[in-house]
């Protein structure tokens, strides 16, 4: 799998070796919110920022607008180095970039319509384009009715929708998205993602999406970037890292949101040890071209080795198939399988065995 | 009660009116934009000025804990500076002035600091200038919480302006003292409380709709 796969666009955001120090409140060396921070966001991607609460992702996402400077490095949007402006083109720049938040952080006392039109107003458009404007906006993101309701009247989804339209009024390029919907329940979380995507494709922006939640990343994402104590540990496109994830903190992420879980009888089973073992129980990743050809099938008939299906689970992540499969299969015929099934591009572990 | 004592009454309401209303509007002129810049310009606000903020809050803290009636006296040269003169309803005006400020200015801060401060970031975010945050996103967030002190200073200099009467003020203070007071008449006495009352209860409850009317935090259904 090639890393760079979706990342063949140019990057319209990048970060290069950034270093963002807090400084202690006695003075001192302060504490590293990010270190040595390499990463590139092509344009129109959507790029999924994953890690721990404290992992430095919401530091890394206030460099981009410049609400943060970083200490060392340089971190460049759509060609200019947002670390190097002074607050004034600061300000030019940030009107090309909207943010949406966990809290949505609408006014109280604007109507949806009014917050929408806030950014128009601050960019200094005059009444009667955003009057124009915002009513487009309130439809896309289907809140044409509520143009006259006040946040504390609408949902959490809705304040959500409200935030998006506003973060859509200065027709950025890129959208922030700082833990949009961890305040939201599932259905809300699946329909606001949805229409991020929706906004990703028909307007061709880039979104960046800060996260603490896997399932997110693989509701959306196309590419990822998982971060632990303000490094980022593990980058690639969505598919990749979901299908072979390398790092610890990847794969604790990951935990319980791809592949199978075996039954509990099947676990107690399962020893370590293959001394005494007459079956070894095998995982097979199914990735990419070859995901949906008849494995098992071709496994039976060329090598005549029955297997047992323990477990298995077939999912879509950024619209490709994806599947694992847990099967027992005798002991001694266990490297000549594993030979088969990886001469055709396909991953095994053994995951134990039992007797 | 004669149509004399009626007449009093009325002609001291107005003058109290008068000295309330003119040192609330200058009060809140003056108090307002102080308030606003106490709360932004801490450290790493806004308007960061640090030593600037310590040193107003200093003065503010001052003035708020000068007694009125001591204030009223301390400041008689200042109060001859501006009007002239050092008695009646007009100069009482500067004293009532010189403490409205810093009240008000207090309430505004604590009313701008109550702003989720995710509002602030959000409209940074959007490019706003901090001109921009003032006008577009605290002083419009904090406007329910700022008509409520607005209410509660004007509440506050109607109780403060009868004291003015002390040092030669008009107004329903003066007439009380003078009158009730000084010529044992309680009924007169009664009857400047009784319409101080009715003062405050109006502006109290106009303040409180107004401030209701502005909120959209919790609408009623």
């Amino acid at each position: 799998m090639n890393p760079a796969a979706s990342g063949d666009a140019p990057a319209i955001v990048r970060l290069e070796n950034v270093t963002k120090r807090f400084a202690a409140p006695g003075g001192g060396e302060g504490f590293a919110a990010l270190s040595e921070v390499d990463l590139a966001v092509p344009a129109g991607s959507i790029t999924g920022i994953i890690g721990r609460s404290g992992a430095g992702k919401s530091t890394l996402v206030r460099l981009v607008n410049g609400l943060e400077r970083p200490t060392v490095g340089r971190v460049t949007v759509d060609g200019v180095e947002v670390s190097a402006l002074g607050e004034g083109p600061l300000r030019q720049l940030r009107r090309r970039i909207g943010m949406i938040f966990q809290h949505f952080n609408l006014l109280q006392s604007r109507t949806a319509f009014d917050n929408v039109a806030l950014p128009l107003e601050i960019a200094g458009v005059g009444r009667a384009e955003i009057r124009r404007r915002v009513a487009p906006l309130l439809d896309l993101v289907g809140l044409a009715d509520k143009a006259g309701n006040y946040p504390s009247e609408l949902s959490g989804g809705q304040k959500q929708r409200v935030g998006i339209a506003r973060a859509l009024a200065s027709e950025p390029r890129v959208l922030l998205s700082d833990e949009a919907t961890s305040a939201l329940d599932p259905d809300t979380t699946r329909q606001v993602l949805a229409l991020l995507k929706t906004v990703n494709r028909e307007l061709g922006l880039t979104v960046i999406l800060i996260t603490h939640e896997m399932p997110v990343v693989r509701e959306i994402a196309t590419r990822v970037a998982v971060m632990d104590g303000g490094r980022v540990v593990e980058e690639g496109d969505t598919y990749s890292v979901f299908s072979r994830p390398a790092h610890a903190t990847t794969r604790a992420f990951l935990e319980g949101v791809t592949g199978v879980r075996l039954p509990a009888f099947l676990r107690e089973r399962m020893t370590a040890d293959a001394g005494a073992a007459r079956e070894a129980v095998l995982e097979i990743v199914f990735t990419g071209p070859t995901a949906t050809d008849p494995i098992l099938f071709d496994l039976g008939r060329t090598l005549d080795l029955p297997v047992n299906i323990l477990a298995g689970a077939v999912e879509e992540i950024d619209e490709r198939p994806f599947g694992t499969l847990v099967v027992s299969l005798a002991l001694g015929r266990l490297e000549e399988a594993r030979r088969f099934i990886e001469a055709r591009g396909l991953a095994t572990e053994v995951l134990g065995y039992v007797r | 009660m004669s149509a004399n004592m009626l007449w009093l009454i009325w002609a001291a309401t107005l003058d109290t009116l008068f000295m309330v209303a003119v040192s609330a509007a200058i009060g809140l002129l003056l108090g307002a934009p102080l308030g606003i810049f106490l709360a932004t310009s801490g450290r790493g606000e806004l308007f960061a000025a640090p030593a600037v903020n310590r040193v107003l809050g200093l003065v503010v803290n001052a003035l708020r804990s000068t007694p009125f009636i001591i204030l009223v006296v301390a400041i008689i040269p200042f109060t001859r500076l501006v009007t002239g003169t050092s008695i009646g309803t007009t100069a009482a005006i500067v004293p009532l002035t010189v403490a409205t400020v810093p009240f008000v200015a207090r309430l505004v801060e604590s009313a701008i600091r109550e702003v989720d401060p995710g509002l602030v970031e959000a409209a940074r975010a959007m490019g706003a200038s901090p001109a921009q945050i003032v006008w577009k996103v605290l002083v419009p967030e904090a406007r329910p919480s700022i008509t409520l002190g607005v209410t509660l200073t004007i509440v506050s200099l109607i109780g403060y302006s009868a004291m003015v009467g002390a040092v030669g003020g008009g107004g329903l203070g003066d007439l009380g003292i003078r009158y009730g007071y000084q010529r044992f008449m309680p009924e007169m006495m009664l009857a400047v409380v009784l319409v101080l009352i009715a003062l405050v209860q109006l502006v109290q409850s106009a303040g409180d709709r107004l401030a209701r009317r502005f909120d959209k935090r919790a609408r009623r259904s």
